[in-house]
Parts: structure tokens; sequence; C-alpha cells
């Protein structure tokens, strides 16, 4: 488990109240809740009742209130408009997020996406009538096979956890197959590894065994061959892994697991950092998820939609689940049941996030095979510009050595100070940051893990770290004051999360009357 | 077009503060014998217009439902969503961010979430909601998964009028966590003595209203059945409409209600990305997977959203974790609480009605053509009728005729013998001369035998 | 006075007649941040020394609580159940978590004492 544990409760305010009527800052606008200013028969709808007939609910319509309050479209459009007001976003400024690859969403993706032939199209029309939503989950599978040199994909996860769960279950249906599902019942997983992946295993029964990593930072051929036995079904890596690093002998690694009789899956979470470069399957990966919404662009949207298709080895490859795209010359057609196939089962309704398929399909065709490796290759130049930049101030746990699309520092350079990493990230939101991912990976203390993507220009990335480091100097010159109260100019100061844990408050109800 | 600002003097600058020759060299950690040497066979980039001709291509080789009669949902519905939504989702602030991990910079999200979760619980008559799930089969295979934890027992029994797909995504899990998940026939009439099922192993039984085939359940009893064993009512709803004309689970008695939220706010997209809805009793919260938004104050004393009871999720738990998830279904969650403000109770009353008035209209139509009969006492917006011919072949000529007249459920249950049903819905969209439209294509194909 | 006995895991137990009385230290409840939760032992539940007994919650982190002697849980905290809180207050007091009658006294020599935790602890630093 994750036992590390920081402060979740601010000291009191010191900073001053707002000095308004509103409470209201300028273009910074309070803003209650629907259910505060939404009345039970306001509409901003234009419905009309339909003509009076024989209904047909019997006993089972609906009486009583239910709850939801209405605003008009004008007041919707406030309502919403001044609460995006309180969000940062990649469109306002750099995320440096580990893990996450923020990379630039483009307007293309979502003009594309919103097309009626793509977006007002129903799974289950007949097949003559979508051979278009056909070609395009095909023409993204084909290019996904491509960049990994597999030999399968399945497109239906609908994300990278969800992607995790489907390679582990076809890994486990192989299993089966040889019979080996009963004895089979361990899975190797490095301790940086994210919480999804042992997160993924329990959750189909297999009971998780640590592999650790080396001083360096990267798990041992020799690490792998200790813990593999058998009763091993599987390992799990992260590659380039959690702390920014290539595993650079996932090949011996993957070696020594197939000689074991397991099966290697890899979280592909930082492909964008070897897209073009190198391929999974020459690595010997047999199952590795792909995170759309990371390294191909689809938008994050405040939490989701992802997508995570699972690219398979050729042994993998006939458990995949259904459904799966099937040509008959000219045409396309689905395979919907897995019933008399090898196909393990399937993952969810329908066919998949089709419309995230579109906006990684469009990106995909305005980089080309040229354009994403350069944006890997961008994408390391800019993290290795940014950890060159920051390491003589602040503490990197394996060195200073190169680093792929992240670098990794920990808070050992912050420990005469008296302040943490969540001070010093709390700061950067007064400058106008949105904090690097932090406390994540739990093998360092206190991680502070910057994934700049490749879509920073030079001037932003000069800019974030010339600020970096006049944070990082004024932490090591003893001004505390800059972090410990740290946000005090964000729309709100730091939350008491105790409380709300505490006393969980998870809906609105109507205040009881005085 | 691409999205690589760096020109030749940016990276050369970069390479000499980094101290690296080349880029290669930060590339060494790849075993030499496995990097590419030139660019894969992908075609090179293309610009935004050439893009836009081939997706423009691509998608002008479907049909478009709004440009047909169009009767089809079984899961998916195609629903009227004001101009609004889409503006307001593609607001910078909504559509690119990331999850509200630094509540300080996020209330713009963690409020709206608030406001969904309360949305949720109040559509569905239940104390407590979630942030969303990936979509309505997922969160139903997550909530007998929750049963079983609730309960220590790992048996769920499935109506024979759950949608087959959320049935074979809850086998799947099923068989691979080693649970037992009894599958009782599809039941297009809705009679099925679900209550006779279950026993002292059942973690609980899993019942959809209104069903696959339109059918109205009475969830009372089978909740009293349920709680009398010891076991748990997991309600499902693929159509979120319904709730503004149908009695809500949370008030006839279920432990757990998960459902399809992508009719409202959500175009239908192929089949994704749509929204799962999660809704509890307070008192399974703890084990109740997926994000939780929830109130507290900031150190001003103002009040605050934030992401809690966190110690549920993967990234804490690890593999002790309630799901393995990670994302909720945050755009469209927003997309549905956007539509549903702008419904309000009275919109949504109003805009279920015109559902039921639609299908109902529908029903009286195609029922009067000879050899057709409409299954359904009572229904929704979704009903099902036994034709005199092979359904899937009715429906392929209706296409060809340019109708979209609904779904053969031997499409999604091919060994069921259920090869003449098929299971039509009408929708506020459709108009009075859709509806003569396809009752005359469907008498039309009856008598004359297929369109060339 | 009644001794304390501590685990490199931080629980501690402090025996009380026949009865050991079992929480997390002082450092465990600093290092874990605010209580917001503990998950409690079932009364009667049987455990070996070593087993998972009960779980900790803060806000951002969670820990297991293993047993440090064998024996029958005779008792939980109703309080921390109602006030986790209590466990970041008063860790060693107020803030204990289970109570076990101890299957075998013998099991408490191979634990730390006092000063040994505290030397322990200054390993981890």
């Amino acid at each position: 488990m994750n036992n590390q544990g920081r402060p979740t409760r601010p000291n009191a305010g010191d900073a001053p109240r707002r000095g308004t009527f509103t409470g209201n800052r300028a273009l910074d606008i309070e803003e209650a809740l629907i259910f505060e200013t939404g009345r039970l028969d306001a509409t901003g709808v234009d419905f009309e009742a339909p003509t009076p007939f024989a209904s047909k609910l019997g006993a089972h319509a609906r009486d009583g209130a239910i709850g939801l309050p209405g605003l008009t479209e004008p007041e919707a459009v406030r309502h919403y408009v001044r609460l995006s007001r309180n969000n940062y976003s990649i469109d306002a400024g750099l995320y440096p997020l580990g893990s996450c690859t923020m990379k630039h969403n483009p307007r293309l993706n979502e003009k594309m996406a919103r097309l009626p032939g793509f977006a007002d199209l129903h799974p289950l029309q007949p097949i003559a009538t979508v051979q278009g939503a056909l070609e395009l989950i095909d023409s993204l599978a084909h290019a996904l096979l491509t960049l990994t040199g597999m030999s399968a994909v399945a497109m239906s996860p609908k994300a990278g956890a969800h992607g995790e769960l489907c390679g582990m279950m076809t890994i486990k249906a192989a299993l089966a197959a040889r019979d080996e599902d009963k004895t089979r019942t361990v899975v190797l997983v490095p301790d940086s590894a994210h919480g999804t992946n042992p997160a993924t295993a329990a959750l189909i029964g297999f009971s998780v065994r640590a592999v650790p990593a080396e001083a360096d930072g990267v798990v041992s051929a020799e690490a792998v061959r200790a813990a593999l036995a058998p009763d091993v079904a599987a390992i799990m890596l992260t590659n380039p892994n959690t702390c920014g690093l290539f595993e650079r002998s996932i090949v011996e690694i993957a070696d020594a697991v197939h000689a074991a009789g397991a099966y290697f899956y890899c979280d592909g979470a930082n492909f964008n950092a070897v897209m073009g470069k190198t391929r999974p399957g020459d690595l010997g990966v047999d199952a590795m998820h792909i995170n759309l919404h990371k390294t191909f662009s689809t938008p994050h949207g405040g939490g989701g939609p992802g997508a995570g298709p699972v690219v398979l080895s050729e042994r993998l490859a006939p458990f995949a689940p259904a459904p799966s795209i099937v040509r008959n010359g000219p045409s396309l057609s689905l395979a919907e049941h897995s019933e008399g196939t090898q196909a393990f089962g399937r993952m969810s309704a329908f066919h998949g996030q089709v419309g995230m398929f579109v906006r990684a399909l469009s990106y995909i065709l305005s980089h080309g095979g040229d354009g994403l490796r350069q944006a890997a290759e961008d994408a390391v130049l800019a993290a290795n510009y940014v950890r060159a930049s920051l390491v003589d101030l602040m503490s990197a746990p394996f060195g200073d050595r190169p680093c792929m699309h992240e670098a990794l520092f920990d808070d050992r350079w912050l420990k005469d100070t008296g302040l943490t990493t969540l001070d010093f990230a709390k700061a950067m939101i007064d400058e106008g940051y949105h904090p690097m991912t932090v406390y994540f990976p739990l093998v360092v203390h206190g991680a502070m893990l910057i994934e700049p993507t490749e879509s920073e220009s030079k001037a932003s990335l000069d800019l974030f770290i010339m600020t970096l480091r006049d944070l990082a100097m004024s932490a090591l010159a003893g001004e505390r004051e800059r972090f410990v109260a740290a946000p005090v100019a964000a729309p709100r100061r730091r939350l008491d999360e105790t409380r709300a844990a505490r006393q969980p408050t998870l809906r609105w109800a109507k205040p009881a009357p005085a | 077009m691409r999205y690589l600002p760096f020109d030749a003097t940016d990276r050369a600058q970069m390479l000499t503060r980094i101290g690296a020759p080349d880029i290669d060299a930060l590339f060494a950690d790849i075993p030499p014998a496995k990097r590419l040497a030139a660019p894969l066979d992908l075609s090179n980039g293309l610009g935004e217009i050439e893009v836009e001709r081939r997706l423009t291509r691509m998608a002008g080789r479907n049909v478009a439902a709004g440009s047909v009669p169009f009767f089809l949902g079984a899961g998916a519905y195609r629903h009227h969503v004001p101009a609004t939504v889409d503006h307001l989702i593609q607001r910078s602030e909504f559509l690119t961010s990331y999850t509200p991990y630094q509540p300080e910079i996020a209330q713009g999200t963690l409020q709206v979430l608030f406001e969904f979760q309360t949305q949720v619980a109040a559509l569905t008559g239940m104390e407590v909601a979630n942030a969303s799930m990936y979509d309505g089969s997922t969160a139903c295979g997550e909530a007998i998964l929750m049963a079983h934890r609730l309960t220590r027992r790992r048996k769920a029994v499935l109506s024979g009028g759950l949608h087959p797909q959320y049935s074979d995504v809850a086998a799947t899990l099923g068989a691979m966590a080693n649970d037992e998940i009894v599958r009782l026939p599809l039941d297009p009439r809705g009679a099925e003595d679900i209550a006779a099922q279950i026993d002292d192993e059942t973690s609980c039984v899993v019942v959809q209203s209104p069903d696959f085939f339109g059918n109205l359940r009475d969830l009372e009893p089978i909740a009293a059945a349920a709680h009398a064993k010891g076991a748990l009512l997991v309600a499902v709803f693929t159509e979120a409409v319904s709730l503004g004309a149908v009695r809500s689970p949370g008030e006839m008695d279920a432990d757990i209600v998960v459902g399809e939220g992508q009719s409202i706010g959500n175009a239908l997209n192929f089949g994704g990305p749509y929204v799962g809805l999660f809704a509890t009793r307070l008192k399974n919260v703890r084990q109740m997977p997926g994000r939780l938004a929830g109130e507290t104050v900031d150190a001003d004393g103002r009040r605050s959203f934030v992401l809690t009871l966190s110690t549920r999720e993967q990234h804490i738990r690890r593999e002790k974790a309630t799901s393995n998830i990670c994302t909720n279904s945050g755009l469209c969650a927003l997309a549905f609480s956007i539509h549903l403000t702008l419904l309000g109770e009275t919109g949504l009353r109003r805009v279920a009605a015109l559902n039921h008035a639609a299908a109902v209209d529908l029903a009286e139509r195609l029922g009067a053509i000879p050899g057709v009969s409409v299954l359904n006492d009572a229904f929704f917006n979704e009903f099902t009728i036994r034709t005199p011919r092979d359904a899937a072949e009715l429906i392929d000529d209706l296409a060809a005729r340019g109708i979209i007249g609904g779904l053969p459920v031997a499409r999604l249950a091919p060994r069921a013998g259920l090869d003449d049903l098929i299971v039509v819905a009408a929708t506020e969209v459709s108009t009075p001369a859709d509806r003569q439209a396809y009752a005359e294509a469907l008498a039309q194909s009856l008598q004359g035998g297929r369109q060339k | 006075m009644t001794e304390t006995r501590y685990t490199k895991d931080h629980e501690y137990v402090r025996v009380e007649g026949d009865v050991a009385v079992i929480g997390i230290s002082d450092h465990a409840q600093q290092a874990l941040g605010d209580v917001v939760f503990v998950e409690l032992p079932a009364v009667g539940a049987a455990l070996a020394k070593g087993d998972s007994a009960a779980v900790v919650e803060s806000v951002k982190a969670a820990s297991d609580v293993f047993a440090p002697v064998s024996g029958e849980v005779v008792e939980v905290n109703a309080d921390v159940d109602a006030q986790p809180g209590l466990i970041n207050e008063d860790a060693m007091g107020r803030g204990w978590i289970f109570k076990i009658k101890l299957a075998n006294a013998g099991e408490l020599a191979s634990l730390l004492s006092e000063a040994d935790y505290e030397a322990f602890l200054k390993t981890l630093a």
C-alpha cells in the first residue's frame, strides 16, 4: 500500500479576506451551486408538452419531485463559464505532470470528431451503414500495430487501467488454454509501478510479488530471474519506467520471462518517449496498453474520457476479446461474439471509445511516421533540458544521468529548509504553473516528476526553468513564507482535506430550516 | 499540422546545455539491435487540409443517424442535445484540464462533479453517487464486485432482461475472478421469476428496468426477496431519460444503481465515449469504486470541493483497492450535467413525456401491421415487436429503404432462438412523419419481399 | 509501570494483565498524517503474530497494522471508530486500536523495548 502520508489540513488563514461586497475579485467570480440558484420549475430547453395520449407506464409512473433544478440558457452559460475560469488547463499553461503527457490538444481533432458521420452514428446500426466507422477503427489499429510491431490490437478498452485489465485477462486466458491458470497465480511488479498495475492483477485473482530495482533505478535481469518461479504468470513493467528511465535490460528480462513460461505485460503510459525509436514487439513485450489521451493527444477533459487499446503479440492474439474488425474483401464487418472462439469475452458494451479514435487518428495522420519519431525525440530532449537546468539545485535520486521523457527529483535537497515537496508544489501555483506530479513514484521520498512534453516552445521551457530555479533558490535561502502559506493567489487556498474525509459531504442537501 | 515547436537552433542549444553530442546519445539505453534506423512505414505527416479531406471522406461513408428516420436504441439513444452543451464543454478550461488533483486551481471541475453527483443521486433516488465510471456496462460489472465485497458472497444472478452485452461483461469479469454468474435466459416478456433464483449464496441480483426489451419491471418485490436472503439488488438502466417518467430504483429499494448516462448530453459516437452512472446508499460508500468529490473549506474558510475518500482507490491501496479504475468520464459527465441543468426537472419530465408519446404512437402504428405484434404491455420509449419474417433481414431491407428500424435481437443473442424479434426505440427527435414512414416501409417490406 | 514494547512496523504493545493493548506509535501517526478512518478487526477473530489486523487510513495514505503477538481479539476501540483523530492526538493512550488476549506471552520478548525502538527510529531519519 501507499503509506507515505503528508499534511492535509492548512493552518488557519493569515492572508487578508477578499475586500469586496460580492466576494468577487474582478474576473475571479464566486459561483454558487445550481441547487442554490436554480429552480425546479425553470428550464433552458423549449419542448412543448405532448398532445394528450394514453400512457403505457402503468403503475411505474414517477410522481413526486425529483430534486433537479433548472437554469435558463443565459443563466447556465454564465454558471459554467464562471466555473471554468477556476480551472488550470493546457491551453492556458504548461502542465509538467510526469506520467501524464500533457501535450497540446489539437482543435482539428475536435472538428473531425464532430463530423456527423462519426458523432451521429449508433454502434448497432446495420453494418452496411457504418463502413466508414469500421475503416476508422481499422486505420487506427493499423497505425498502432505499425508503431509497436505487434500482431493484433484489442480496441475496446475504455481507458488505460481498463487496457491493463484487458491485457492481463488475455494473459490469463492464454494460461488457461495451456491449463496453467490455476498454477501460475503470481504477477511480478516493481515497487515503482503505478497503482493500477497491482490493482489490476488483484482484480482477477493474481497475487503480487515485488521485484526490486537496482540502485540506478532500473530492474536487472538477475532480479527478475530470482523472482521467476513456476507460479509466475507474468511480469508487469512500465517502459520507460515511472522514474523516467529506459529499462535497459528489457530484452534479457523478456527472454527470462518467456523461458520461464510466463508473459510480459508492458504498461504503455510512457510510450511518448520511444515511439518511432524502438518497438515494444521487438523488445519482447506480449501485451501493452496505449493511453490515447497521453501519447496521442486526445484531451484530458478534467479527468476523462480516455481510451486504452491493447496491442498483443502473436501468441496472445487469439485470445483478444470481442469485438474485432473482420475484412470481407472490400468491406468490413464486426465479429461481436466470443462463443466458439478463443476470445476471452468482452470488456464493455459496443466497440470502444470511437470518438477518441477519430481524434487520435487525426493526430497520427498529422504527424506521420516521421513526425511521431520527432515528437519522441523532442519530448526526451525537453525533459533532459529541464533536468540539466535544475540538477545543480535539486537532488536527483539516480544521480546526474540522462532521463527519457520525464525528469525525477526527490526532496533530499529540501532537507534543511523545513519545507516539503508539497510546499514547493503549492508555491508553483502562485507563479502560474500547475505543479509537477508529486509523491509518485513511491520509491523515492517526496518525488517530483516533471514531463514537459514536446509541444512546449523553448521559450516556454526557459521561463519554466527560470521560475523553478527562482523558487528553489528561495527555498534554499530559507524564505519560508513564500511556500508555507502557498497558494495565496489561486481561487482557493489550501483545502482541509482531513475534514473532507472525516465528515464526507458528497452531495448538496437542502439546509435544515433555522 | 504538427505541434513540434523546436527548430535546429533550439535543439542545438538544448543539447549543449545537456552536454550530449546528439539526440541519439539520449536514447543510448535502447539496445542497439532494437533501435529503429528510419521512421516507420506510416505515411508522412499530412497538412490540415489533407487530414480533413481524408477523415471527411471516411465519415461520408457512414449513414448519420440524423439523416434518416431513426428508431434504434438497445443501450444508446439518440436525443436532442441543446446547442449550448457542446459549446460549453469545448471551453479550454474544461476540455484541456487534467484530473483535479490540485484542487486550488481546479474548483471548476470539482464543483461540477459535486453538482453531477447530486444530480445522479436525485435522479436514481439514492443517497450518494460517484463522479462517473467509463460506461453503463463496466459500471454494472463493478457493481457486482461491490456487492460481493459487501455480502462476502461471490454469486451474482443476472436477469434475462439485462442487456446481453452487459451480461457478457459481467460474465467475463466473473470468469476471470473465479466468481459465479448465473445468467437467466433472455426474457422478452419480462415474466421470469427472478426471486426464485435467489439463495443464501447469492450476493446480488442484477435487474434492468426499463429492460433490454423495453419492459418496465417492478423492482420492489425483487428487492424484498433479495434482502430476505441477505443479498443485494443491483438495479440497471440504459436509458437515463426514463428516470424522468418512471419510478426511480431508489424508491424501489435498490442497494446499488448503475446505468448509462449517454442519453443526456452525449452524442452516439459509434459506441463511446459514454458515461457510467453509479449510486448507492451512504452506508456502502467506502466500498464504492470510482472518484468522489466532497465538500470542505479552504484556509480562509471558503466553501471548496476536493476529491475525497481516496483511500478506496488504486493510487493508495494498490492491490487492495476497490477497483483498478483511474479515470472517470470527466467531459462526458460535464456534458450530462450541463444538459440536465438546462432541462431541469420540468424539462426532463417534458422530454420524457415526449419520448413516451412517440413510442406509444409508433407501437400503435407498427402493431396495426398484419403479422406484427408488440410484446410489451408497459414500456417507456422502447418496445419489442415480433415479425413474421427474419428480423435481421427485415432490418437490412428497411435500411435499404432509408429507415433505421431498430435492433434485431439475434445480433446480440444469436443462439437465443429470438430471430423474429426487433427492439424498437422512439425518442423526441422522431416526428410523426418519420414514424409513419417506418410503418409504411415495414408494411411494404413484409408484403413485397426484399428491396432491390 | 506497564512496559510498552514495539515492532519495526511501528505497532506498540502494552500488556495489562493477560491482555495486550495494541496501537500505532506516535512516530507512525506523524508519518501518516491526519487519520480519517480505521478498519478495525472483528471481536473474536483469532490472529497469529504478523497477521494483518487493521488498517489505518489518512487522506493520502493507508497503513496495515499487523498483530505483534498472537491471540484472540477481545475488544476494539469504538472511540477511534467515531473519532479517528484520536490516533493523532494520543496514539499511545486513548488512540489504542484493539486488544488481544495473549496466546503466548513469550512472543513479547522478541519485540523491541522502548529504548531499542527509539534507536531504530534514529536509523530511519
